[in-house]
């Protein structure tokens, strides 16, 4: 079965009478890295958002390995393999670092509602989220409470857990919102290997970000997709040229 | 396979709490000491309960009486069929009854109130205690009316010549009880349930989106927590041998809320210690004073301005300064605004007692307090509490000022050796 990891067809979403997402229709292979750009206010939020059932759709039907979705809740669309990450850092303030990576690793090693195992007994879990930190480069950090971290780390986190339960599709929503250059370069290359293998999809502000890393792109303008493919159609694209540069000097100008 | 070593720690404090049940009444003997232990234990499961939702799972419940009460009230009239001969049960598994009466509930009400969280489930937990509390005055066939239903504990054949006729035998029975349900509640908070519920107590967007149901998490967190709350119901439904309305009444539920808000919400051990306090001012000062509840209220309101995280964080905050061995230099500032805050006291005790007397009608107006005998109508006595209470103020703010500063500079020192 070859069907595609993630398929979104003719999604709209309107708050009120505000459209957002405007008929968006988007197919991503499995194994696929895929970036969404587009200015601020073009919807990339939103779609996130729809995606991941923290939105209900105004219409519209969003596939998850070709297993319909639309209108599942978050934590069940989590269950079906789909892990996503916050563009406002969104972890557990009060645990440690080592409790954060745990709590996202409980239902998938299948222990659920459990009030007969003993938390800190679970050797399959006590693994799993040590590997995890180690991944995110914050195995020195393991019992520092998460609240505390800087904000670079918080933003590790914050992947560390999107991927603990061992999604095969994540989505992140601007990992290197608000880092530095170096920080950024850095961050990026822990999104390529914690993801290797798996579908991702990533939001990204800023273009230059996915250069490299991403397989095919699409750009979100006003709620639409104007266009899709590789990096070099991309930059190529004389309609994304104009319409994407125009919303941002738009921006500028209303700034 | 890793070796694990065996947590001493950890059994010779289960192992001191185990021997403090064992010894308490023989250090406190004597009927009323009794009494009070009785009441104490019983109340520790309640408030222990209680905490599961609240400090656990960030459920401000405002009817957990409900599930006390009702458990209470399935144990008096099991009770009373066992007294009758419809069946033998022992009664020193009763608790077991009142445990599941209140899952039962539990998982009836929990069903509506977990739905939300935050404001809504107190509201919701409010409006249901209210609801069973009106239920149960308007069906006295069942639930007896005003007068409740009493019971005899002393049923079927003793065992082992146990038969819970003396209060030293009930006091075994809760002390086991409470041992075991201290034991359990504990080990539930180390479950992936437990950790859970704290993750959807701090943040239950993200807890939705690595895979769990925060509505059912709440759910599960609050029936267990009933079947512990029904545990307690039918030990008092032991010991004080009638079940009446006020088992399940609004005052109930809030007076488990004050003792686990006075104990520390935020520590396991918070409740257990909110619970002797609570009972000390319900039981034995409400024997010394009318009063006694102005009293709780105000060091209640003074627990949630100055120190919300109860007196278990009060006594936890010490713990590095006392590794650090520099508890000594705190005595002597914790000595001074310990006597400033008993001068104080002291004045305000007198004003209250004053005006409780005035407001009492055809009672004397004399009152014998600290030894010292005067007459309420006069002026000299309310001029010199008032006097007193100001003192005492004013003392308390330079002593804390003065317990602040050194407090301080020992954490910075504590802070700069970790760095």
């Amino acid at each position: 079965m070859s069907a595609n990891a993630i398929e979104l067809r003719d999604v709209h979403k309107s708050f009120g009478k505000t459209k957002i997402i405007n008929g968006v229709s988007l197919a991503i292979g499995k194994g696929e890295r895929h970036a969404i750009i587009g200015p601020n206010g073009a919807g990339k939020s939103t779609l996130y958002n729809l995606i991941s059932g923290r939105y209900p759709l105004s219409a519209g039907t969003i596939l998850l390995n070709g297993e319909d979705i639309t209108g599942l809740r978050p934590f069940e669309i989590n269950r079906k393999g789909l892990s996503r990450s916050f563009q406002v850092t969104n972890i557990f303030h009060n645990m440690s670092v080592y409790e954060n990576i745990r709590c996202s690793v409980l239902w998938a090693a299948g222990y659920r509602y459990s009030f007969w195992h003993r938390v800190g007994g679970l050797r399959d879990v006590a693994q799993r989220a040590e590997e995890v930190m180690e991944k995110i480069g914050l195995a020195g950090r393991r019992n520092v409470l998460a609240g505390t971290l800087t904000y670079a780390e918080q933003r590790a986190l914050e992947i560390g857990i999107t991927i603990a339960g061992g999604a095969s599709v994540i989505l992140l929503d601007e990992p290197t919102a608000g880092m530095s250059r170096s920080e950024t370069a850095r961050a990026i290359e822990q999104v390529r290997s914690v993801t290797e293998g798996k579908t991702l999809i990533m939001v990204e502000h800023d273009m230059g970000v996915v250069f490299g890393l991403a397989d095919r792109i699409s750009v979100l303008v006003y709620g639409e997709v104007i266009a899709t493919g590789t990096q070099d159609e991309i930059q190529a694209n004389a309609a994304v040229q104009e319409a994407y540069l125009g919303a941002v000097h738009k921006e500028i100008a209303s700034a | 396979m890793r070796y694990e070593p065996l947590n001493l720690g950890r059994w010779v404090i289960w192992g001191a709490m185990a021997l403090v049940f064992l010894v308490a009444p023989l250090v406190f003997s004597g009927g009323f000491a009794l009494t009070m232990l009785i009441q104490m234990g019983t109340m520790i499961i309640f408030a222990l309960s209680y905490n599961m939702l609240l400090g656990q799972g960030g459920m401000l419940s405002f009817g957990h009486a409900v599930y006390s009460g009702l458990g209470a009230f399935l144990s008096v009239h099991a009770l009373n069929l066992i007294g009758k001969g419809a069946f033998t049960f022992p009664v020193t598994l009763l608790p077991l009854v009142g445990g599941l009466a209140g899952l039962a509930f539990g998982v009836l009400f929990g069903y509506v109130t977990t739905r939300r969280a935050g404001t809504t489930f107190a509201l919701i937990s409010l409006g249901i205690g209210e609801m069973v509390f009106a239920c149960v005055l308007m069906f006295p066939g069942f639930f007896g009316g005003e007068a409740g239903v009493s019971t005899n504990r002393v049923v079927g054949q003793p065992f082992l010549g146990i038969t819970y006729g003396p209060a030293i035998q009930v006091y075994y029975l809760v002390a086991t009880w409470c041992f075991l349900s201290i034991v359990a509640m504990f080990a539930l908070t180390q479950t992936p349930l437990g950790r859970m519920a704290n993750a959807v107590r701090d943040n239950p967007e993200r807890a939705e989106f690595v895979g769990y149901d925060t509505q059912k998490v709440r759910f599960l967190q609050l029936v267990l927590s009933s079947f512990f709350a029904g545990v307690a119901g039918a030990l008092s439904c032991i010991n004080f041998e009638i079940v009446s309305a006020e088992n399940v009444s609004p005052i109930r539920s809030g007076g488990v809320l004050i003792a686990t808000y006075i104990g520390g919400v935020p520590f396991f051990l918070g409740p257990i210690l909110g619970a002797i306090i609570f009972i000390f001012f319900v039981v034995a000062l409400s024997g010394f004073t009318k009063a006694w509840l102005l009293y709780l209220g105000l060091f209640f309101v003074t627990m949630v301005v100055y120190a919300p995280g109860g007196i278990a964080s009060i006594l936890l905050m010490q713990i590095p300064v006392i590794r650090a061995r520099r508890l000594g230099e705190l005595a002597l500032p914790y000595a001074l605004a310990a006597g400033a805050a008993l001068v104080a006291l002291a004045g305000l005790i007198g004003i209250v007692e004053m005006v409780y007397r005035l407001s009492e009608q055809g009672a004397s107006t004399v009152l014998n307090v600290f030894g010292l005998s005067f007459d309420a109508q006069t002026t000299p006595p309310w001029i010199g509490f008032a006097l007193v209470l100001a003192a005492g103020l004013v003392a308390l703010r330079y002593a804390s000022r003065l317990v602040g500063a050194r407090w301080g500079a020992i954490q910075q020192d504590l802070l700069a050796r970790r760095a």
